[in-house]
């Protein structure tokens, strides 16, 4: 009598325990169109965290029987209308008490931001192509942006914005360039996220925002890049063409395709500078003069280098000398911030401190290097010597033992 | 007074005091066998040699080495870059080690091959075999004083083998590192057993040793008695030959201090990962490489620990070896000694090598 008792509760319990959803029960058995969903959800987010289809869609997901799981007396509410999906997410994530269960840490102003974008804006006036949440975070498997297969990971946010943005198609009605994401993928940015795996390095959202997406406009752009450019805004303030260009380090640097600066956009045939100085001018040659300064103070660090690397190679001791080339670096670094303020009376500091540490670095190396000379040159002296000894000390025990 | 009356008397003198003419005439009547192995006996001479040069440069480097955490790597950088010849003495003090080394093990098996070990020179192997642990001893202490990445991880790695040791391992290492980790205690504690307590007893024992060699004189081959072989006079026709390869190895010494002037690398960071292919340095490099392959699990024990029980057997018998070798009747097994030698030669060099390869 005991034995069947405890099968029957050990059922109950097992299958009870397995067959709670019968929302992913029933999906799963469905045809490959429609069970979508079901097989999506084993990576979501919002699973991971105990929800289910129900938390989202209502019905009553304990019950097999369609017509009640899915009965609007259940609260049932369906696949939500395209221009209701942000308001549906916002159910839950504009709510605090909700979101402090699960993640408190979280923000629940996604919601409004998302009014402010152009984004937003558009679908509130019927617009149904623009981005809402599923277009970006995915639908039914919704990764933790932290995840990294998510599509709002730092490494994938470019590619997902792209995935609307370079539609040529898609984008012809707002006549905007579909360009940005072909350029991005040139620039510094993009090279320091994805082959030097910087995860802070800027990305679509950094600039344009993310919930509150809209572009940042012509006066405000010096404004976004001086968030992690600091300095250089601040110089750049200081300078000549804060007051003439409205369009800030665009002009000089580009938007998306933001190249490696390098002082060929002072002086040369790609330099930006002419674009407004002609050749021969005072601000060209001023131009051309800190371009010399930078690339005179490359050289000589670039030359203390190389020698330091020689001696380091024949074993010389040069660590003290090659820890202050950092500081002669540094102040590479620091003239080529400089230079935004233009003044060369500014700038000429950081490069004479460097300069002088480029000439320690490489009297540092040369002496390493003529040490070096000096210990061969005294090895050969040392072994002449000791070869001599040893040829007296053979000739003595010759002599000694050639006695009777 | 004429000159030579004053230095006899003088050395009368000297005599009647310290009775120095006895010296002189032990040194007048020790002689050398001349054999087909006479060469082998230069080596205990070059590792005395040697050791020679390692006391003169460690007395240098001690002017300038202050054994601090803070101050450690940089004095031994002051003494690379800004002390007169300081690069000279620090890379002749860390060649001449390794060669020191190199001399005692090539020293050690020459006994074994000539079996000179064999009664009534039980003790000479033993201080011997002493000998080569407290310079095992120098080379694991010494290795820590520049206080830098690979030393200080080398050193770590180390004294958690000897922590693996079961019952006294933990309290060995404890003792070591002069607590649970390697820091500052550990660098005052080693500089401690480098330049004082190991050289203390490294004199004593070389006293004995020598003491010994002199007492029971040059060991001839087995089946060959002393009577049947030619001798040279150990002053000065030995000696001078001695003389000519010392000459030889400053040579070599020179050599590599200048073409390879001693790393220093760079300065040690307790909270750095460990750089990446860290070994010991070669003469620990065979049972490195051997407890790496050993699994970590053999049957019920745990893999490093049986490892370094195994090599805890295998020091015992080759201390013991005088007393193993020769059988119950006193006969010698000299066939049994130079395979074990030999089997352990071929050990040593193909786990050095491939300890360093792999």
């Amino acid at each position: 009598m005991r034995a069947p008792a405890i099968l029957f509760f050990l059922y109950w319990s097992l299958s009870g325990a397995s067959a709670a959803d019968s929302c992913v029960t029933c999906h799963s058995a469905m045809e490959e169109g429609t069970k979508g969903p079901a097989t999506l959800i084993k990576n979501d987010v919002h699973i991971a965290h105990g929800l289910s289809c129900a938390d989202c869609h209502g019905g009553d997901r304990s019950s097999d029987d369609p017509t009640i799981a899915m009965s609007k007396a259940k609260g049932f509410k369906g696949k939500p209308a395209r221009t209701a999906i942000p308001r549906f997410c916002a159910s839950c994530h504009a709510n605090p008490d909700i979101m402090r269960k699960f993640a408190p840490a979280e923000r629940v102003d996604q919601y409004e931001l998302y009014q402010t974008s152009v984004h937003g804006k558009r679908l509130a006036a019927g617009d149904t192509n623009v981005a809402t949440c599923i277009d970006c975070h995915s639908v039914h498997d919704i990764r933790a942006v932290k995840d990294g297969m998510s599509p709002v990971h730092p490494l994938h946010v470019a590619e997902t914005c792209s995935r609307c943005h370079s539609d040529k198609l898609k984008m012809a009605p707002y006549k905007i360039p579909t360009n940005q994401f072909e350029e991005y993928r040139t620039s510094v940015h993009w090279e320091a996220m994805t082959k030097r795996g910087d995860l802070s390095a800027p990305s679509c959202a950094s600039c344009h925002g993310n919930h509150g997406a809209k572009p940042p406009q012509v006066e405000s752009v010096a404004a976004v890049c001086g968030t992690c450019h600091v300095l250089f805004e601040a110089l750049y303030d200081k300078s000549a063409h804060k007051a003439v260009f409205s369009g800030g380090c665009i002009v000089c640097h580009s938007n998306h395709a933001i190249h490696q600066p390098s002082t060929a956009m002072l002086v040369g045939p790609d330099a930006v500078c002419s674009e407004c100085h002609e050749a021969g001018t005072a601000p060209a040659q001023t131009a051309a003069q800190l371009a010399a300064w930078i690339d005179g103070l490359d050289r000589a660090l670039k030359q203390s280098e190389t020698v330091l690397t020689r001696a380091e190679e024949y074993g010389m001791e040069v660590s003290e000398a090659q820890v202050r080339l950092i500081d002669g670096r540094e102040n590479l670094v620091k003239s080529r911030l400089a230079l935004h303020a233009i003044d060369p009376g500014e700038m000429r500091k950081p490069i004479d401190a460097g300069m002088a540490i480029a000439k320690e670095t490489l009297a540092a190396g040369q002496a390493a290097l003529r040490e070096k000379d000096f210990r061969r040159w005294g090895l050969a002296v040392s072994v002449i010597l000791i070869g001599i000894a040893i040829l007296a000390i053979r000739f003595l025990i010759r002599r000694i033992e050639a006695r009777p | 007074m004429p000159a030579t009356d004053l230095k006899n008397k003088t050395l009368d003198w000297l005599d009647e005091r310290t009775g120095w003419r006895m010296v002189r005439d032990l040194a007048d009547h020790k002689v050398v066998p001349i054999h087909a192995g006479t060469a082998w006996y230069y080596f205990g001479g070059i590792t005395l040699f040697l050791l020679g040069i390692q006391v003169i440069t460690g007395v240098l480097l001690l002017l300038y080495y202050r054994p601090s955490v803070a101050e450690a790597f940089d004095s031994v950088r002051f003494i690379m870059t800004r002390v007169q010849f300081g690069w000279l003495i620090r890379s002749i003090h860390s060649w001449s080690a390794n060669l020191l080394i190199l001399a005692a093990f090539v020293h050690m098996f020459s006994v074994v091959f000539t079996h000179a070990y064999r009664r009534p020179r039980e003790l000479t192997w033993l201080t011997g075999i002493a000998l080569l642990g407290l310079m095992l001893g120098f080379g694991f202490s010494g290795y820590l004083l520049p206080w830098n990445q690979i030393s200080y991880f080398a050193t770590k790695v180390g004294t958690d083998m000897a922590a693996s040791v079961p019952i006294a391992g933990p309290a060995a290492a404890r003792f070591l590192r002069g607590g649970e980790e390697v820091g500052a205690a550990t660098l005052t504690r080693f500089f401690a057993f480098h330049v004082m307590i190991l050289p203390l007893i490294t004199l004593g024992l070389v006293g004995l040793h020598l003491l010994l060699v002199q007492k029971h004189g040059m060991s001839t081959p087995s089946g060959v008695s002393p009577s049947q072989l030619a001798h040279m006079k150990f002053f000065p026709n030995f000696f001078l030959r001695e003389l000519v390869i010392w000459y030889g190895v400053l040579a070599v010494l020179g050599t590599l201090a200048a073409i390879f002037p001693w790393e220093l690398g760079l300065k040690a960071d307790p909270f750095a990962s460990a750089p990446a292919g860290i070994r010991p340095e070669w003469y620990f490099l065979a049972q490195f490489y051997t407890l790496k392959l050993i699994p970590s699990h053999v049957w019920f024990f745990e893999g490093e620990l049986l490892g370094l029980l195994g090599f805890g057997l295998l020091a015992a018998g080759w201390v013991a070896l005088p007393f193993w070798a020769t059988g119950r009747n006193g006969e010698h097994r000299a066939r049994l000694v130079t395979a074990v030698g030999v089997f352990l030669i071929c050990y040593l060099a193909t786990f050095t090598i491939l300890g360093y390869l792999k």
